[in-house]
């Protein structure tokens, strides 16, 4: 499925996650970000930072790495990226939904 | 790209009951998962469920052998000293390698996460104890009408643990 984001064609799925990492940059993820009612900071882009390096080495994400993973905490990353966090993030970051339950 | 006309689940009440591991990762992931979808959690912690957030207890926590078909051990088996410590411990190990975090910090991330602990007055009554005695973490002791006072608004289930 394409989707106009940031003036350019994007493939996404469904649920609007990106399909093709390499068409991510910033400014499709702050289009996304304002569509998930969440303002960047630079905190968040720490956490999108550390999201996608995780991808990258195809390391599976779940609530309870990224609380261990020194860049934020839980409370934090629920603070962050209200109703559903690792959804949230995950879809600003552009790489797929984490499949974990925990 | 949410749906909001539908009718989605809003907020997820659980009643834990017992204190066999199963039952308590059952009522933590599904809590913990409901925060992870957006959906407030909140967990009454009664009987049994008591020794999950009861300090000197949480860790100690043991799946039931016995009365336990789906161990497939005899019952007479099932019954021998040592068993249920055997067969938790091998279920233990199975839950770390799924990365499942053990009693004790599952409890620290489903406070982080969002997620109301309550204590059962009449259990904490029953059992004899105090705040004291219970994680720093429990929101409060309330009574079931308290509890049942909480769950408000459309999309709001209980469930029995």
């Amino acid at each position: 499925m394409l989707k106009q984001i940031a003036n350019i064609e994007i493939n996404v799925n469904d649920e609007g996650y990106l399909t093709d990492f390499s068409q991510w940059n910033k400014d499709v993820a702050m289009e996304i970000a304002k569509e998930e009612g969440v303002e960047l900071t630079d905190e968040h882009w720490k956490v999108i930072d550390y999201i996608q390096e995780q991808y990258r080495n195809e390391v599976p994400l779940s609530i309870r790495k990224v609380g261990k993973s020194g860049v934020v905490s839980i409370k934090d990353f629920y603070r962050l990226f209200p109703d559903g966090p690792l959804k949230k993030a995950t879809k600003i970051a552009g790489v797929p939904k984490p499949v974990s339950c925990i | 790209m949410n749906n909001n006309n539908e009718a989605r689940v809003k907020k997820m009440m659980f009643i834990l009951s017992k204190a066999t591991l199963d039952n308590v990762y059952a009522a933590f992931i599904m809590a913990n998962g409901a925060r992870m979808e957006g959906i407030e959690a909140e967990i009454f912690f009664t009987f049994f469920g008591l020794e999950a957030i009861n300090k000197s207890k949480l860790e100690h926590l043991h799946i039931a052998t016995v009365g336990n078909p789906a161990m497939h051990i005899p019952t007479m088996v099932a019954g021998l000293p040592g068993m249920e410590a055997l067969a938790t411990k091998m279920m233990k190990k199975e839950m770390e390698k799924l990365d499942l975090p053990d009693v004790g910090e599952f409890l620290e991330i489903l406070t982080a996460s969002g997620v109301k602990l309550w204590a059962c007055k009449l259990a904490v009554d029953m059992f004899h104890l105090k705040k004291e005695d219970l994680i720093d973490d429990v929101d409060g002791i309330l009574t079931i009408g308290d509890f049942y006072s909480r769950a408000t608004g459309e999309g709001t289930h209980l469930l029995f643990i």
